[in-house]
């Protein structure tokens, strides 16, 4: 199955004003994989994803997304095989209601209504919104924008899932949600995001962004675990991999004045501060 | 100190706030009213389309004394407000918005036109006044018949009804877009001048500068918004046109709706239904 590959090499890119936002990038994804693609704000990621399905053209270096380099004739089919989901729902969902929303993309590619609305429906069931079909996205709360918003792209039923911050903006309990649905993909799985807990525990792989340059590219524990590279590329390790955040001393154990107050906290093991002791 | 900061807000700021916040939570509620279900909103919409042009064009046509024979007209949005079950109240209050700017257009009508007209016991009115009140009038009717329209309808449908009727399709787009996004438009600018009021302190003038770098960036917003929505567009292969779903489905019911409030306007229309019903009355009488 060599459709699902993605492979970017020697990418360089310069915006007309002169910014080279891309210096020189080059990786492979293969089938199935699900990685991260990490850095400071401005290290060129959404320059790099805008690249990935043929928005912007390289200034030099190819990209090739399973059989097809990506050029103008293969733009379409490209496009069908790249998924891509934006930060801002609201810039992906622009028609009238959630169903002719997720019906956009197959009715472009020439579906039969008939075909389209077996595609929407099965869409919607995924990210389980089918009972959002008929409402308009204005009506809906962030977390329902972000799953309809992946079902459009999941109703033109591509190879490649790309997004960008799929967890910005949202609730813990929709984080989860959303974080949950994407473990089940099947895909390969391409996710910015500067939630780095939700990229530990989504990606086996991580790319590390620097000034338009690949800085590190690797298993994501190793990288998560190097703390000069973290701290040179204006990151740090995720919140799930720094330990009790009492013992470290990040937070003060809360010890009231009171004595016969019984503190209890729900930390499952012991930490020997003063009050402990004294009874 | 602390009460200097805590000062609260001052009328004018408040007014604004709620304003821009309750047009927009009016026109939701509007948006709302579409989902109903009544035999009203499953029309197909071309009929209540249709509907709703032959009343305004049959409203707007009558001379301007023309004032008794308007009257029958109010059953229309009466009898749709029933059907529908529609908050009357709400359409009214949203109707009535409009009327001021109907109350100026014929302002100066009763001093220019102070022929007599019309005789009731001793008093004498003006054509000035008739024309004056049949102005304000069609202003109701046909707002309110809009208003409806739009609630047992669904904007989004009347768009896709207007394209069936042949309106091309780049206009049908270019309402269908406005309509999508003006919610998040006044959002955007309702936080933009939410931030500028609360730095403002309380004062009124800041100037007309600083609105116009206001709307500036807001203009400019739009568009980085409108490059990203087309971006997205031409992700799901978007190519120049525009496929939506049709659902044909102008049966009976379309046709008897639309031809039964056709032919009662037309009639409307040609006779003065209340002047009738007033000599039949007094010709029974004496």
């Amino acid at each position: 199955m060599s459709h699902h590959i993605v492979e970017v090499k020697n990418l360089r890119h310069t915006y007309p004003d002169g910014t080279v936002a891309l210096k020189d990038i080059s990786f492979r994804i293969t089938h199935g994989e699900s990685v991260g693609i990490i850095g400071a704000n401005g290290a060129g990621k959404s320059t790099l994803l805008l690249h990935l399905n043929g928005y912007l053209t390289p200034t030099s270096g190819t990209i090739r997304i399973g059989d097809f380099p990506l050029t103008k004739g293969t733009l379409p089919e490209i496009r069908r095989t790249v998924g891509m989901v934006f930060q801002d729902p609201d810039d992906q969902l622009f028609m009238p209601t959630v169903f002719e929303d997720v019906a956009f993309g197959p009715l472009n590619l020439g579906f039969t209504a008939g075909d389209a609305e077996q595609c929407v429906m099965a869409a919607l069931a995924r990210v389980d919104a089918t009972h959002l079909k008929d409402k308009p996205p204005y009506h809906l709360s962030g977390g329902e924008k972000k799953r309809v918003a992946i079902a459009t792209v999941l109703s033109m039923s591509p190879d490649i899932l790309v997004m960008d911050e799929p967890t910005n903006g949202l609730d813990p309990f929709a984080r989860r949600q959303l974080m949950g649905l994407m473990r089940e993909f099947q895909h390969t799985r391409i996710i910015t995001s500067h939630d780095l807990d939700m990229v530990v525990e989504l990606c086996s792989r991580v790319i590390v962004l620097k000034d338009g340059e690949v800085r590190a590219d690797g298993l994501s524990r190793d990288i998560f675990g190097d703390h000069e590279l973290l701290a040179e590329c204006r990151l740090e390790k995720p919140l799930s991999m720094q330990g009790c955040p009492v013992c470290s001393g990040r937070v003060p154990v809360f010890t009231p004045d009171d004595s016969d107050h019984h503190h209890h906290h729900d930390h499952p093991h012991d930490h020997h501060h003063s009050h402990h002791h004294k009874h | 100190m602390e009460g200097e900061r805590l000062k609260p807000l001052p009328c004018s700021v408040k007014r604004l706030m709620l304003s821009i916040d309750g047009a927009i939570l009016d026109f939701k509620q509007l948006d709302l009213l579409a989902n109903g279900d009544s035999s009203l909103h499953r029309l197909d919409p071309r009929a209540k389309v249709l509907a709703t042009l032959i009343f305004i064009i049959s409203v707007v046509s009558f001379g301007k004394y023309e004032l008794s024979a308007l009257l029958s007209f109010f059953i229309f949005p009466a009898v749709l407000i029933g059907i529908a079950n529609l908050p009357a109240g709400f359409i009214l209050r949203k109707a009535i918005l409009v009327l001021p700017f109907a109350f100026v257009v014929g302002l100066f009508n009763p001093v220019l036109d102070r022929a007599p007209l019309v005789t009731v016991g001793t008093m004498v009115i003006s054509g000035g006044i008739v024309s004056w009140i049949a102005i304000m009038a069609k202003a109701m009717l046909t707002v309110t018949a809009a208003l409806i329209l739009v609630a047992i309808t669904g904007f989004p449908a009347i768009c896709r009804a207007l394209e069936q009727m042949g309106t091309p399709q780049a206009f049908v787009i270019q309402l269908m877009f406005l309509y999508r996004y003006i919610f998040v438009l006044t959002e955007e600018a309702g936080r933009t001048s939410r931030a500028r009021q609360l730095r403002a302190c309380g004062k009124k003038g800041l100037g007309i500068a600083s609105y116009g770098s206001m709307i500036g960036h807001l203009l400019l917003r739009t568009w980085q918004r409108a490059e990203r929505v087309h971006m997205a567009m031409i992700a799901r292969g978007f190519d120049g046109e525009f496929h939506t779903r049709q659902l044909a489905r102008f049966g009976m019911a379309e046709a008897v709706f639309l031809i039964g409030w056709g032919v009662l306007f037309v009639t409307f229309r040609l006779y003065n239904l209340p002047q009738l019903l007033g000599g039949l009355i007094t010709g029974i009488l004496s």
